[in-house]
């Protein structure tokens, strides 16, 4: 009866009145649209002018090869020369290597400090944290001529280990194959620890406590622990921070530039530097450097969807 | 057991803390002290720091570089402020199924890697030279342009704008306000924490970035900071301690930053995930 009502007084209205009542409302709401679009266009003319146009125009440059501007499309040439330039899977090899210890390390070590610095009863806490998230503040070109200096053949590095014994005579840290990336990888870690720390130690404040105190009087110990709860109870910022850490390290440039320079030979070069070299440094080849970049790219969304799977299906 | 493992943890994280704050040390070090002190590993505080910081100033063109950075620094974080908080506000409070889709595509970008574009974006700024001197290769407007809007921002103010209360806007609109005095007027006074956080965020990664201005820049007196360390840091014959007095100095800024706002700081590396 009521609804009845209701619909009957809306239909009292005259005809003119609802039909104008409808139309503003209608022109406000397709304005407040309109106008929306407007806060966002900037962003997304930008974007689209800075980041997506580029490559395209890079996967196109990829098919092509000439010096400077005079570039003309070689089809799959590029490509195929990929598996048979020494330097570009060097390249690859490095980064690799840089990826696939580098990671892990700092992402372990950042988790162990977290847990650490978790604890209620540890004292000295604020004095650990910001020591240890210290590292972040330096820019990465200023804390790689650091870097340098530290492993340098009379560099302090050098003069302790002499100093304590642990070794006879110096060693030439950055003119060693295996040396210089032990240091390039060391230093990243000394870099970042403190940055992935800092997202693990916010979400174990957000971890109810009362779970780890139901596991202790089930008799777990705090490795138990460790793995039971904390892993589990963090794994999307896991996730999110070793995606991040991935994307980083297979675009690592500047560390490669100002601490080793790509050296000894090319035991140290990264993708990222190649793709400079090969545009700025060597004779311009801007073709076959695009396709080195794209290199990058396809890793980039391999790793990510590899890395999204992995967090999925232990769910 | 249960002191061993106290033993070992403060053991490891005083370890872990001494590697931290080392190199910082030494670097506060070496300022005080002659090139030679430093090669021979002293660790104790010179009296060299006024001369070091004599010859760096004299010999080595810091300033410039300084004003440089600065410039470039101060008007990438105003024009992301700006463009990346109106794009988080629209894409949040002017919700539409179209604009949600556009958006997941601007977060795609995230993933583009830099040295992917850098030829593509290094050659249209090369064609717009001749033209448009101020925007192009070897120009201060360039290094500026392409870091000025990246979806990171935009999707960092996106997800502050989720606490931010719709009521507001409603009421915004009744009083008469404007949509983009809405913004205005009310958003951004209100969302000032947020601001800072992004703003300190924007002003770090502009200090210190080193590859687009190495790609884009050529003459000497364009130079950055991070340009200027990098080309003492590959001198043959360096004088130690002017090249860590010039790295200090370039480190102050960000750590100054670090130390007063340590909470904004925290709050805008947390702002990126939380949500």
């Amino acid at each position: 009866m009521r609804e009845q009502s209701t619909k009957k007084g809306e239909l009292d209205l005259p005809v003119s009145l609802r039909y104008k009542e409808t139309k503003r409302q209608k022109t406000g709401v397709f304005f407040r649209r309109k106008v929306g679009w407007l806060f966002v266009i900037i962003s997304i003319i930008a974007i689209s002018i800075f980041n997506f146009y580029p490559m395209v125009q890079a996967f196109l440059l990829s098919f092509q090869s000439g010096m400077g501007a005079n570039l003309e499309y070689v089809g799959f040439d590029n490509w195929q020369r990929l598996f048979g330039d020494p330097t570009f899977i060097a390249a690859l090899t490095n980064t690799s290597i840089y990826l696939l210890i580098q990671v892990p390390l700092m992402i372990v070590l950042a988790l162990f400090f977290s847990v650490l610095l978790n604890d209620p009863k540890l004292k000295f806490k604020g004095f650990f944290r910001i020591a240890i998230f210290l590292p972040c503040v330096t820019s990465l070109v200023a804390y790689s001529v650091v870097f340098k200096y530290l492993f340098g053949i009379d560099g302090i590095i050098n003069q302790f280990l002499l100093n304590f014994g642990f070794i006879s005579q110096t060693i030439n840290f950055l003119a060693d194959p295996f040396w210089a990336k032990v240091v390039i990888i060391l230093a990243i870690t000394w870099r970042w620890t403190g940055y992935n720390m800092i997202f693990y130690l916010a979400a174990l404040q957000n971890v109810d406590k009362s779970i780890y105190e139901a596991a202790r009087i089930d008799g777990a110990n705090s490795i138990q622990q460790f793995f039971q709860i904390t892993v589990p109870m963090l794994k999307p910022i896991i996730l999110f921070t070793s995606i991040t850490s991935t994307i980083g390290t297979l675009q690592i440039f500047d560390e490669i530039v100002n601490i080793t320079n790509g050296g000894p030979g090319n035991a140290t070069i990264s993708i990222s530097q190649y793709i400079y070299n090969l545009s700025f440094e060597y004779t311009p080849d801007f073709g076959y450097a695009s396709t080195v970049s794209y290199v990058i790219v396809i890793l980039v969304v391999i790793l990510s969807i590899i890395q999204f799977r992995v967090a999925g299906e232990k769910k | 057991m249960k002191k061993l493992q106290r033993i070992f943890i403060y053991t490891f994280l005083s370890l872990a803390a001494i590697v931290s704050i080392f190199p910082f040390l030494w670097m506060l070090v070496s300022i005080t002290n002659k090139s030679v002190d430093v090669t021979q590993g002293r660790l104790l505080p010179g009296t060299h720091l006024i001369e070091n910081m004599k010859t760096l100033f004299a010999t080595v063109d810091i300033v410039p570089a300084l004003i440089n950075s600065a410039i470039i620094a101060i008007i990438t974080t105003i024009l992301t402020l700006l463009l990346a908080s109106l794009a988080g506000y629209g894409f949040e409070i002017h919700r539409s199924r179209g604009k949600d889709i556009v958006f997941t595509i601007l977060l795609l970008s995230m993933m583009i890697p830099f040295a992917a574009i850098m030829v593509p974006l290094y050659r249209m700024f090369g064609s717009i030279s001749d033209t448009a001197p101020f925007i192009g290769i070897d120009s201060l407007g360039a290094v500026i342009l392409p870091t000025a809007t990246t979806a990171f921002f935009i999707f960092f103010f996106r997800q502050n704008t989720k606490m931010f209360p719709k009521d507001l806007v409603e009421a915004g609109r009744i009083d008469g306000l404007s949509e983009i005095g809405v913004f205005f007027r009310i958003y951004m006074p209100t969302m000032k924490t947020t601001y800072a956080a992004a703003a300190i965020i924007s002003f770090m990664n502009s200090w210190n970035n080193y590859l687009w201005p190495l790609v884009i820049l050529q003459s000497p007196e364009k130079r950055t900071i991070p340009l200027l360390i990098s080309n003492l840091g590959s001198s043959y014959s360096p004088d130690y301690g002017v090249i860590m007095s010039a790295i200090v100095i370039a480190t102050l800024p960000t750590a100054l930053v670090f130390f007063l706002m340590q909470k904004h700081f925290v709050a805008g590396m947390m702002g990126s995930v939380k949500g």
